[in-house]
């Protein structure tokens, strides 16, 4: 689904990846992990497509297409969904009106007939089930005045709306309580399927509890230094990021 | 340009004596003097510095003296908001329509007329309030209106009245509103302890007529009253705006208005308000949407005079193509108006790197115990809610018009009255070319 081959990016001037390379297939989970400033959320907006990241080297296939060649809103028509770490609050349009528009956007690209407002909630009121939610968050603006754990909420929500086919959370647990937490790890749980693929870019092992990983990989200076199952994340939670810097220190 | 007005005011005095009571031709005559005596402001005046009026004071204009156009209640369909039972006074090209005019049902003691009508029969309604709100002093625009003043809506809404579907006035111009200049004035009072919408439009027919429209509405909220004033300014673009609305509320009463100016090559709205006693509450929102070289400029103006007022102002402008925007926020704190409580913003939104706003808050502040703040932005769209909305799958245009839309709504959102609330959500959707 997704192949990534000696990524390098930078921002402002300054590389930030250096030389990624990182396999995804469908029915795969895959955690992404590192210290602060290790590239890994870089590593998520690139894919997403961000604008203000410039690949300066590499490639990336996303389900045969050149991934780098697409517009954010054309990946995301390709079915592919970041879950921004700080979702933004768009005052003045509400959560169901933002929702339906980006629904209907993705369907018309992918040539499917758009819905109206009332079959999108009939649609909606499923999904909220996935994140244990009432109807009433919908009438509200895009993220406005959310707390913290309501915007990431928010979208696990829209993952579960637009049904991407690579899902990429990043910190996804950062500032949840151990409640929200739970909710939020329990919806991407029901979202995962055999031909969908997720990717949790987290600083902790904590979330990897609730969504366990097939694959762990840990990211050090724009690089994948160490890949491993999911008992990889376990004896990071134990041993700290630093062990690994020495050891691919020594092994350098 | 000014001596044209001046023949023009005698030989309309002259003719109309028989027309105007007695009290009013002094006020008249007092308000053409004054008129004369400052002319025309000049870009030199402080008030006026970035408001290019030229156009306006060095044009010749002639009196509006009605339309001959054969208009159907179908030609005013689009700007009734859906509502045509709806209490509506149509003025076309500055004279009232009595055929195109609608009065709904009314509760009693409510009375709704053209200023020609009440001139004379309610002489002693507009003895007390006409021209007692809106100063003629350093207002030379306030005093050509009173000097010229026979058209214009009155809106009476006796005490303890709830008048429960909003009063309309709308003023509609032509094709042969061309080269003609109107001085609409509008008197709303509101008494003791009632409840009001009144909504104001100036709309045209055609979309390229030049001409001038000078209104000023008076506004009296008596004590505990609650009022909704919306005001629409939709002109030609290539017309002039110049308005004044001045409101006086009293002791416990509440306020809020909405202003919409998306017309006009050059617009000005001046909004005073005087707050006259305590526990008031004033809500002043208002967007200005300007493409092409249209100027849009607001000035606001709030008077704390009393204690324990809450005055509460958002102005919002979207700015495409070469236009500009002026706002100017004056918040004007007396000594003894102590636990004000005023808060002002503005923020501006530019679409294109042609257009160009100034804006200026102003605030003099005498009192010492008060919460008074301002805030003022000049900006584009926010390039990570533009990714946001991208990474969701909406084209890059169709993000920026669902921010910019979102811009506005958060200051359209405001307005209590459904349905008005739902046409300025759809004119701005209009003009943003849909979502």
């Amino acid at each position: 689904m997704l192949e990534i081959r000696d990524l390098h990016a930078s921002a402002g001037g300054k590389g930030i990846l250096k030389g990624i390379d990182l396999t995804v297939n469908a029915g795969e989970v895959h955690a992404v992990m590192g210290p602060n400033g290790s590239g890994k959320s870089t590593l998520a907006q690139v894919l997403a497509g961000h604008p203000a990241y410039e690949v300066t080297g590499g490639s990336i296939r996303y389900r045969g297409q050149d991934l780098l060649e697409l517009e954010p809103e054309e990946r995301a028509q390709a079915g592919l969904f970041l879950a921004f770490q700080y979702p933004v609050e768009i005052p003045g349009v509400s959560n169901a009106y933002f929702l339906r528009a980006a629904y209907n956007e993705i369907r018309k690209a992918n040539g499917l007939e758009e819905v109206d407002s009332m079959d999108f909630l009939d649609l909606l009121e499923e999904k909220l089930k996935i994140v244990e939610w009432e109807p009433d968050i919908m009438s509200r603006a895009v993220n406005s005045g959310f707390s913290g754990g309501e915007k990431k909420r928010n979208e696990i929500l829209q993952m579960a709306v637009l049904e991407p086919t690579l899902a990429i959370l990043d910190e996804t647990d950062s500032g949840l309580d151990i409640d929200a937490l739970r909710i939020v790890a329990a919806g991407v749980n029901k979202l995962r399927r055999p031909d969908n693929a997720i990717i949790v870019v987290t600083h902790y092992q904590r979330l990897l509890n609730y969504i366990v990983p097939d694959f762990v990989h840990v990211l050090s200076a724009g690089r994948i230094v160490k890949s491993g199952g999911k008992e990889l994340a376990l004896e990071l939670e134990a041993r700290g990021y630093e062990w690994l810097d020495d050891a691919v220190g020594a092994a350098s | 340009m000014t001596e044209a007005i001046v023949q023009e005011f005698e030989a309309r005095s002259g003719a109309a004596t028989t027309e105007a009571p007695e009290w009013l031709e002094p006020i008249r005559r007092a308000a053409m003097e004054q008129f004369t005596r400052t002319g025309f402001p000049s870009a030199r005046d402080e008030e006026w510095r970035f408001t290019p009026i030229a156009p306006v004071t060095q044009g010749t204009w002639r009196p509006a003296t009605g339309s001959g156009a054969a208009l159907s209640p179908r030609d005013l369909a689009p700007f009734l908001f859906g509502h045509a039972e709806w209490t509506t006074l149509v003025f076309l090209d500055g004279v009232y329509s009595d055929t195109l005019s609608f009065a709904g049902p009314m509760p009693a003691g409510v009375r709704v007329m053209g200023l020609a009508d009440a001139i004379r029969a309610d002489g002693a309604l507009l003895g007390r309030h006409l021209g007692r709100h809106a100063s003629i002093e350093g207002s030379p625009f306030t005093a050509l209106n009173a000097a010229m003043m026979r058209e214009g809506g009155v809106v009476h809404v006796g005490a303890g009245v709830d008048l429960a579907e909003p009063v309309h006035l709308l003023f509609v111009s032509t094709a042969q509103a061309a080269g003609t200049a109107a001085h609409p004035r509008n008197l709303i009072v509101i008494e003791r302890g009632a409840r009001a919408s009144i909504v104001e439009s100036y709309v045209t027919l055609v979309p390229d007529g030049s001409y001038w429209t000078n209104p000023v509405t008076e506004v009296a909220v008596a004590a505990g009253a609650w009022v909704e004033h919306t005001r629409i300014q939709r002109e030609s673009e290539r017309a002039y705006h110049v308005g004044l609305t001045h409101v006086d509320q009293q002791r416990d009463s509440h306020y809020r208005s909405f202003s919409l100016a998306m017309g006009a090559a050059m617009s000005r709205h001046n909004l005073h308000v005087r707050l006259n006693d305590e526990n008031i509450e004033t809500l002043m929102y208002g967007l200005y949407l300007t493409r092409g070289d249209q100027v849009a400029d607001t000035h606001t103006a709030i008077y704390h005079d009393q204690p324990n007022c809450r005055s509460w102002e958002v102005y919002k402008g979207i700015l495409d193509g070469r236009s500009r925007g002026v706002f100017n926020g004056k918040v004007l704190v007396k000594p003894e108006a102590q636990k004000t409580d005023a808060k002002q913003t503005n923020r501006n939104l530019l679409l294109s790197d042609l257009a160009r706003v100034d804006t200026k808050p102003q605030l003099e502040i005498f009192a010492d115990d008060v919460k008074c703040t301002h805030g003022a932005t000049v900006g584009r769209l926010d390039d990570v809610a533009r990714f946001y909305a991208r990474s969701r799958g909406l084209p890059r245009a169709a993000a920026d018009r669902l921010l910019t839309y979102a811009f506005a709504a958060e200051v359209v959102d405001e307005v209590a009255l459904l349905p008005v609330r739902q046409e300025l959500d759809r004119l701005v959707l209009e003009r943003l070319g849909g979502l």
